[in-house]
Formats: C-alpha cells, sequence, structure tokens
C-alpha cells in the first residue's frame, strides 16, 4: 500500500521527465529533499533541549538548542548543494549474463571548484554506494543490477541522492537514461557440444585460433583480425597487411543449431545454445549459430561470440 | 506527571533501553528463524529455483558498519563531553566511562569482538544499581546525569553500526547540555562549542563510512557549519519568545551546591558562608556609588527565635511598593543576581520600587514569584534615608516574642536596663555599650555555644561572629520590650575600577538589627560595628585579626595583588557576560526590544520580528551564494559569457563537448567566426588545462569575449 502510494508519487512527479540520452546537469527543480529518520529523531532531540532549557530557564541551553536548530538548517542547504548542478553522464555497461550482476558504471562530473562529498546512485530498494567527487573532477559510480531475464536491461529510473553532511537529511533526485545493458542468457545445460559436420560450406580448410600448427599461407587483412596473427615480418615487404592462415584438419566447425534441441522449452535451449557458444569459444573451434530467423556464419574470436550471444540475448 | 518528565528530560534513560530493546528483540527474531530452520528445512526455507530469495536478500539492507576512524572520533568526542562532568559524578563512574571508553577504542583499533551480550547487560544494571547506590534514587538532576553518562558509556560498548553511532552522538548532545545546568561561565561555553564541533565532525564520519576523508576536510567544513550557525542562532536567541519556565516540577536536586544566604540563622550560618568568594550579585549604580558604610544589602528578615536559631516569618507579599517616607535622595541601580535557588532579590534598605513578576513583604523583602536560578537582572530604586510607618498589633507581638525559658541571665540584664532607663534609645546605646566597652572580639572561628547560646556569648565567650552580635542585641531589645528583628543580607561589596560596578561575594554576608522606635519607625542598629567598625567601613578583611582563613578574593593584602587585579579584569568581562546574555531572560528580553523603539512587545511582535529578521538574513545568503555560484574563477567565467552568446544564436554547447568539439561544430556552421572562436577556444584551453595563469592572458581573453559577436 504505501509502496504503491510511493510509487505513484515518483511517476508524477517525474511525469515530465523523458529517459535522457545525453548527460543531465541536475538543475533545482528537480531536486528534493527531506528528513531521514535520524532527521526526524534530531528534531524530536531539539525539542528536549529545548524543553530542558525552558525548564531549568538555562540561557546557554536556549543558545545551544538553536545553535543545532541553525546547523540543521544549514545542512540542509548543504544537502541541496551537494546535487545542484553535478552532471550525470550515461552509463557505460558491461554485458552480463542472466544470474550475475550489470554492473553500470555512471561517471559524476563537478563543474564547481568545491568537493562534493558523500553522492550515491541507488536503484530500487538496493543498498546505495557513496563516491566523493573532486573539485572540476569527475568520479565514477558503479550501480550493481542483479540480471534476471535476458535481453535489454533498462534499469529504468535511478535515484541519486546524498545524506551529506549529517545524516539528519537526504537529498535525491531521479534521472533515467536511454542507454542499457544487454543481458545474455544463462549459459546451461548438460549436452555436449554437436558433432561437426564434416561436408559444411568452406569445406576442410578453416582459419582457426593460435592453437593450430598448420601454418597455410597468408590472406589480406579484414577488420576483426586478431594483431597476434598479423604477418608483421611480411608487412616491411608488402603494401598491404597480410595475416598467417592456420588450418586444422582434425577440428571441423560446428553449427550450433536450434533445431539440434528438439523439443525443449524456448529458455532452455537458448541456455543451452549459450552455453555451447561459450564452450567452443574456449575449445578455439569455429562454429556458426542457427536460429528461426538468424543465421550467423561459422567464425570465431571475440566479435563472432559477442554476436552470438547477442543474436541469443535479443532472440 | 513530574517522575515521567524527569525521565524524559535525562534522555538516556529512553534512549539507550528502547534501542537497546530493538536490538535484543532482532537477536532473539534471528534466533527463531534459525531454530526453525533447523527443525523444519522444507518449510520454512524458499525454493532455491525460484527468484524469491534473491529479491529478499537485495530487499533487505544490510547493517551498515561504522568505521573504525569514526568510531574512535565518536569514543573522543564522548570522553570531551563527559569529563567536565568528572567532579560532579560519583567517584568510581568517571574513571569507570574513561576506562570503557579505551576498551572499546582498543577494540576498534585492533579488530577485536564486542563483549558479549550478557556482560553489557550485567554492566548496565552495575551501574544503575550504583547509581542508586550513590544518590539513593534515580530521579533528580545529578543521578540523571550520572545515569545518562553510565548508559553512554554501555551503548559504547554494543555500538557496532551507523545507528548505534547517531545514537551515541545524541546522547553526546544530551551530554553537553547536562554540562550547561552546571556551569554557564565564559570558559565552559568556549570548551562545549569546540566539543559540538568535534562532535559534527563525528556525525559527519558516522554518515560517511566509503571514502578516505581525512579528518581535516570535516573539520574544516564543521567548523564552517558553525560559523555559519551563528548569526542564525543569535537572531533566535535575541528574537525566539521566551517562556518562563518551569513548566513542570523540577527535582529537588535541580539547583543543588549553590552557596548564599538561607532563611534561617544561628551561630556559624554566616561565618561559614564568609568562607566562599564566589559572587552573589554584582551592582550598576546609575548615578554615584554610596560609600560603603551606606551599602546594607537587604535579604531574609527573621523575626522567629527559638534560643538559637531565628527564622523567617511567611509573610504574604503585596504587589505594590510597601509605603515610607523617604528622607534623602533616591538612588537607582541595577542587580544581577547569581543564581540562588531562593525567591528573595536582594535590595539596598529600603527599596521602594518593584521588580517584574516580584512582591514586597511588609518586612520591605522584595520576593519573587518563583526562585532565582538563572543570572537574573532587575532595577530597584532605594532610599538611604527613610523613615518608616506604623506598627501593627500583631508585628509588635512577634516583634517581642521571645521563647520562654531560654537565656535566663541575658533577660535578667535587660529588665535591669529598663528599670534603669526605659526610653528605647537608651536601651539601644546600653546594649552597644556593652559590646564596646567589655572585651568583646570580632572573630571567625567563635567557640561553641550550647542551647542558651546568648548566654553563653554575653558573659562567657565574648568571641563571636556578626551573627552572634546580631543575635544577642535583638534578644536584649526584646527582652527589654523594644520590638526588634534581625536582617541577614549583605554589607559593602568590592568596587571594580574597570568596570565601574560592584562586586558582592559570599564573603560579604553580614547580620545586623532593627528595632522599632515610636518616632522614627524601623531603624538599622548594626552592633558589630560597635564592635569592630572597620567591617562596615573596610570590609571583613580589615575587621578580622585571623585572616588565614579568608577565601583568596576576599583579601586585600599585598601577596598576588596582581592576580587578584587580573581576576577583578575577568569579573568585567563576566558582568557583560551575565549581564547580556545569561540574564537574558523573558523580562530582559522585553526589556531589551522595547528599549530598541518597538514599544511594548508580546510574543506575536517577537515572531514577526524574528520571522522578518530571518527571512532578511536568508534573502543576503541566497544573494550570496547566487554570486558565489557563478564561478569564481575568471577563465571559466569567460567561457561561460562566450557560450551564453552562441547559444543566443543556436549554437548550444552540449553538456558532453569539450571546448574543441564545440567550437569546431560552431566554425562548421558559421565558417564566418572561425577566427576569434578559434582565439578564444585557444586561449581558454591553455588558461584552464595549462600549467600556468599569467594574469595577461586573462584579460585577452576577457577581452576577446567582450569583443565577440556572434
Amino acid at each position: 500500500m504505501f509502496t504503491a502510494l510511493r510509487q505513484r508519487f515518483e511517476a508524477w512527479v517525474t511525469r515530465g521527465q523523458r529517459p535522457a540520452r545525453d548527460p543531465v546537469r541536475l538543475e533545482r527543480r528537480r531536486i528534493y529533499i527531506l528528513p531521514t529518520r535520524y532527521g526526524y529523531a534530531f528534531a524530536a532531540l531539539l525539542f528536549v533541549l529545548f524543553l530542558w532549557s525552558i525548564n531549568y530557564s538555562n540561557s546557554m541551553g536556549f543558545a545551544f538548542t538553536f545553535l543545532l536548530v541553525a546547523i540543521a538548517h544549514n545542512s540542509m542547504w548543504q544537502a541541496h548543494d551537494t546535487l545542484l548542478g553535478l552532471i550525470i553522464h550515461p552509463a557505460d555497461v558491461e554485458p552480463t549474463f542472466v544470474g550475475q550482476d550489470a554492473q553500470l558504471r555512471f561517471r559524476l562530473e563537478n563543474p564547481d571548484p568545491e568537493p562534493r562529498y558523500g553522492i550515491a546512485l541507488q536503484w530500487r530498494d538496493q543498498p546505495p554506494s557513496y563516491v566523493d567527487v573532486p573539485p572540476s573532477g569527475a568520479a565514477v559510480a558503479t550501480l550493481t543490477i542483479p540480471a534476471t531475464q535476458r535481453g535489454w536491461l533498462r534499469p529504468g529510473r535511478i535515484r541519486i541522492l546524498t545524506r551529506f553532511p549529517l545524516g539528519l537529511l537526504q537529498s535525491w533526485s531521479w534521472i533515467e537514461f536511454e542507454s542499457a545493458a544487454l543481458v545474455y542468457p544463462q549459459p546451461r545445460g548438460q549436452r555436449p557440444l554437436p558433432a561437426a559436420l564434416p561436408n559444411s560450406a568452406g569445406g576442410g580448410l578453416h582459419e582457426v585460433g593460435p592453437g593450430s600448427e598448420d601454418y597455410a599461407g597468408f590472406r589480406p587483412y579484414a577488420p576483426g583480425d586478431s594483431p597476434r596473427r598479423i604477418a608483421w615480418k611480411a608487412a616491411g615487404r608488402n603494401e598491404q597487411l597480410l595475416v598467417k592462415r592456420f588450418t586444422d584438419q582434425a577440428r571441423p566447425e560446428l553449427w550450433l543449431d536450434w533445431a539440434l534441441l528438439g523439443d525443449d522449452p524456448v529458455e532452455a535451449r537458448l541456455a543451452q545454445l549459450c552455453q555451447w557458444v561459450l564452450k567452443a569459444e574456449t575449445e578455439s573451434r569455429r562454429y556458426g549459430l542457427q536460429l528461426p530467423g538468424v543465421r550467423i556464419p561459422p567464425g570465431q574470436g571475440d566479435m563472432h561470440r559477442r554476436r552470438c550471444l547477442e543474436a541469443l540475448a535479443l532472440f | 506527571m513530574t517522575k515521567i518528565w524527569v525521565y524524559a528530560q535525562y534522555g538516556v534513560s529512553f534512549l539507550w533501553p528502547v534501542d537497546s530493546l530493538a536490538h535484543t528483540l532482532k537477536a532473539l527474531e534471528n534466533l527463531m528463524r534459525f531454530w526453525k530452520q533447523q527443525h523444519n528445512p522444507l518449510a520454512s526455507r524458499p525454493s532455491p529455483s525460484t527468484g524469491e530469495e534473491r529479491v529478499k536478500v537485495c530487499a533487505q539492507t544490510p547493517v551498515e558498519l561504522l568505521t573504525s576512524t569514526a568510531l574512535i572520533w565518536v569514543i573522543l568526542t564522548l570522553t570531551l563531553a563527559v569529563a567536565p562532568h568528572t567532579n560532579e559524578l560519583p567517584v568510581w563512574l568517571a574513571p569507570a566511562f574513561f576506562i570503557i571508553a579505551a576498551w572499546r577504542g582498543g577494540i576498534a583499533i585492533w579488530q577485536q569482538p564486542l563483549p558479549p551480550r550478557w556482560l553489557l547487560l550485567m554492566l548496565a544494571l552495575l551501574a544503575t544499581a550504583g547509581v542508586l547506590v550513590s544518590y539513593k534514587t534515580l530521579l533528580g538532576r545529578d543521578p540523571g546525569v550520572a545515569l545518562l553518562t553510565a548508559m553512554t558509556a554501555c551503548k559504547l560498548l554494543e555500538t557496532r553500526g551507523l545507528r548505534d553511532g547517531v545514537v551515541l552522538v545524541f546522547l553526546g548532545y544530551l551530554l553537553v547540555m547536562s554540562n550547561l545546568l552546571y556551569s554557564q561561565e565564559i570558559p565552559m561555553v568556549a570548551y562545549l562549542l569546540a566539543v559540538v564541533t568535534l562532535m559534527l565532525v563525528s556525525q559527519m564520519l558516522i554518515h560517511r563510512q566509503h571514502a578516505g576523508l581525512t579528518a581535516l576536510a570535516p573539520l574544516r567544513l564543521a567548523g564552517k557549519m558553525v560559523l555559519v550557525a551563528i548569526p542564525v542562532m543569535l537572531v533566535l536567541f535575541v528574537l525566539f519568545p521566551r517562556i518562563p519556565g518551569p513548566l513542570w516540577g523540577l527535582p529537588k536536586d535541580a539547583y543543588k551546591g549553590r552557596t548564599g544566604l538561607s532563611d534561617e540563622m544561628e551561630p556559624g550560618t554566616i561565618s561559614q558562608l564568609i568562607q566562599s568568594d564566589e559572587v552573589a550579585f554584582r551592582v550598576r549604580f546609575t548615578g554615584a556609588m554610596p560609600s560603603p558604610k551606606q551599602l546594607y544589602w537587604r535579604g531574609p528578615v527573621l523575626w522567629g527565635f527559638d534560643g538559637r536559631r531565628w527564622t523567617r516569618r511567611d509573610e504574604l507579599p503585596s504587589q505594590t511598593p510597601v509605603p515610607f517616607t523617604p528622607e534623602g535622595p533616591a538612588l537607582d541601580y541595577a542587580v544581577l543576581l547569581e543564581p540562588s535557588n531562593q525567591r528573595w532579590l536582594l535590595a539596598l534598605d529600603l527599596p521602594a520600587s518593584l521588580p517584574p513578576r516580584a512582591g514586597m513583604t511588609r518586612s520591605f523583602q522584595l520576593l519573587r514569584e518563583r526562585p532565582v536560578n538563572e543570572v537574573y537582572r532587575y532595577e530597584v530604586r532605594s532610599y538611604l534615608q527613610y523613615r518608616t510607618g506604623e506598627l501593627t498589633s500583631s508585628e509588635r507581638f512577634l516583634g517581642l516574642r521571645l521563647p520562654s525559658k531560654s537565656n535566663p541571665r541575658a533577660r535578667e540584664l535587660a529588665e535591669e536596663w529598663r528599670a534603669r532607663d526605659p526610653r528605647p534609645e537608651s536601651l539601644v546605646n546600653a546594649a552597644l555599650a556593652l559590646f564596646r566597652e567589655q572585651s568583646f572580639y570580632y572573630t571567625l572561628t567563635p567557640p561553641l555555644l550550647g542551647f542558651h547560646s546568648i548566654d553563653e556569648f554575653l558573659f562567657r565567650t565574648r568571641e563571636g561572629f556578626c551573627e552572634h552580635y546580631a543575635s544577642a542585641f535583638v534578644f536584649l531589645m526584646r527582652a527589654a520590650g523594644v520590638p526588634a528583628r534581625v536582617i541577614t543580607g549583605y554589607q559593602g561589596g568590592e568596587r571594580n575600577e574597570m568596570g565601574e560596578y560592584l562586586i558582592v561575594r559570599q564573603s560579604d554576608a553580614h547580620a545586623w538589627a532593627e528595632v522599632w522606635l515610636e518616632d522614627r519607625g524601623w531603624v538599622r542598629i548594626d552592633p558589630t560595628a560597635a564592635v569592630s567598625p572597620n567591617r562596615i567601613q573596610q570590609g571583613i578583611y580589615a575587621a578580622l585579626a585571623d585572616t588565614g582563613t579568608l577565601p583568596f578574593l576576599a583579601r586585600r593584602d599585598g601577596h598576588y595583588a596582581w592576580l587578584r587585579q587580573l581576576a577583578l579584569s575577568w569579573d568585567v568581562l563576566n558582568i557583560r557576560w551575565n549581564e547580556w546574555v545569561l540574564a537574558y531572560g523573558p523580562d530582559r528580553q522585553k526589556e531589551f526590544l522595547s528599549g530598541l523603539g518597538f514599544g511594548t512587545v508580546d510574543w506575536r511582535g517577537m515572531t514577526i520580528a524574528m520571522v522578518a529578521t530571518l527571512s532578511s538574513l536568508g534573502v543576503i545568503f541566497i544573494t550570496l551564494r547566487w554570486r558565489s555560484r557563478r564561478s569564481r574563477d575568471p577563465v571559466v567565467r569567460a567561457w561561460q559569457q562566450f557560450c551564453h552568446r552562441l547559444a543566443q544564436h543556436g549554437l548550444a554547447r552540449g553538456l558532453h563537448e569539450g571546448p574543441l568539439d564545440f567550437t569546431e561544430r560552431v566554425i562548421a556552421q558559421r565558417p564566418e567566426l572561425a577566427k576569434p572562436v578559434r582565439e578564444i577556444a585557444r586561449l581558454y584551453i591553455a588558461l584552464r588545462y595549462g600549467p600556468v595563469h599569467p594574469s595577461m592572458a586573462v584579460r585577452q581573453l576577457q577581452r576577446q569575449v567582450r569583443r565577440f559577436r556572434a
């Protein structure tokens, strides 16, 4: 009930905001401030001190109480100023697998010559993690979000908050970026890698990783080739860069095919395919991926692996 | 109600047990859960395959632990807050607190486990029992403070997380406040201000668990916060409508340990008071200061006598001054009375005006509505020469009453005088002649007296202090048929040349007599003056042969005269502090605000004035802030101006664009601006990111930007 109310309130407050593509500067009208529970407790303490001063007609007691009131008031301004003018850059995200935590790294930039202390990003009710932003500098705040579903993980509204300096008040703002984290399926399944097809496209001659030893001449460099396989000695003699070719007759290329997985449920099939992709990659095999409507020709290397996993994530 | 309040005001008594109870309940809950899981693993454990458990773990906020730095700061500041209490607490408590603080500090430094809960519980019980044994009660100011200290120590030993830290700091604020109940002198206030600043540092460190912030940065921040808070505090202090307290009954010992006159007098009462050089009150005269022998500060008037002890009579004070006939010029002065926990206000013989919320008895004694427990300033007008009115029959009766079977020899002597010459004047002279001509001595250390104290004094010991003489004199007068009473108060005082005011100390305490004469009314007779005229003219030091027992500040000899001089200079500061700060209560506030020309001000007026002042302060503050928000760096300011000018022409700089990207984009869209834009960008980059800041280059940039037209 309370949570629902709060969510409605948040939605109302941020109704005008579109998910941002560019860095966001926190303006006065989108910064909110409320006492924390320690703030309410402090107010009660002030009241006790005030009554105490009245009852004992203690002049310095009044002065002390009023000093604490003024300090609390001052801390309100400071909490507000800590966020005001701060620039938040869209997150920089590495893809993750289901079951792992996605790490969203936001860069917080401080354009002012004063340092800003104790700023945190918070996603839903997770414990916030704090950073300090140096004067005229930047700091990186990492948001850890558990990846529970494959596909695009959109963190949605993120709360940026501070309780600086005394923890009595929390000022916060909501931000939402377009950027999202890609979540691959969870690599899971007991099936072994499918058998290779000896007469698949490309015949028996395939390039493989550096582990193989059968040298098979040069071919022109293409973007995506590993720098370790560039023939640097030959580069001196030729106009263009050449890449060494290796062959591995004993290990023909694989097709990781959706159809191989029979009647398994969709997610289980994707999990199995994901596991196969990772396994084939670690075993330095050439592999292709075949999904309904998607066909990725055999290949190898980081780029290829990423392409396959992306296809699985977004299937 | 009172009891609840007494508990509530010592905060402790609630803060710690409630918090501790919460801890204990949580521990029990965990235990229950653990037990359930052990015995019924299937029922209570969510199945691992559903994501439910994971979500739960995420939602539950773990206890935020305190860093050892933060904890050590907290321990340090709490120790500093407890330190001034060392003398007031029971002997065992302060050392116990310091040991526990050191123990907890050691645990924090060497990362040891906390003591078990049962030990903590035992310590808490032991401490409570200790306080109970030391004071025989838990209610009251002193036991309250002791309990606060003890519970703070216990809380230290269970402190683990952020919330515990916050509770400790709040307890620290209560400790600071409790110190103010004992002393509000300048050094104490300065010390406590420093402690509060350190406490703010602790509070900052508690809430800043993460980064490697050194202690110096929060110290600077806390100092700045206090400085910024002081103007607001002053406005609130001056203008916040004060309510006269107390709102509830106070514990009996609320103002314990105040020395001063009491409403009883027996041999030894005043000579004991003389041992203290504490200030009783200070006086500023509007005109010239009268001579010392005229300075009789009237305190309690004592009527009743039981053969040994004189007591006050309960008189109903009237709301208007009791009339008498003045026979000389009026004398106006302001008295700054130190807290006495008594209702009477001292005034020169005889007072003719009433301070607010005070009344006057028929014995010309000023009584306030409630005891004076703050530094209290009041203004009075007195006439040093006067003639009082008629004697009522009840006054005559009381002024002649003596216990029937006491002091027979003194009675006999009085009868003898009366038989010789019944005129009151000659009876008075006979008594004074007795003191003057026989070998009576004025001494601080008279021999002890028994039940027939007057007889023993008059005929055997003949050594006494002012209370002996006053008491014997009044007894003789009553026995001879002249209505008489004892007056206690202060006589004389020390003039502080530096501040032109009079300091009256407890060592100036005195007792004298008044007799009623038919044609003159009540007349002051000081029998001590007959024995030792010096006491009245030059003060206590000149009158005594055995000055060794006198307190330091009451002496007038050449030893350490410079130190006394220094004390007097310090006292000038103190009287200002007392007049303007400590005496600033409900009455003084009204007086002060009326004095500013607002006429009579009530609480509504004060609230309006307060809100108005605070808002104007706020406006000033916001303006200053706005100005400082516009970057202080001239280079950045020039660049912002340049960007602003381009933005007006539809070329706004994106937040992600650095100066180079931005200028390239501008040049691409407006090639005709290439030259000035490039130049400005070059200068800006060199100045902002380059190693040096030649002021000429800064001026050049500013000039370029000024000339720039998009």
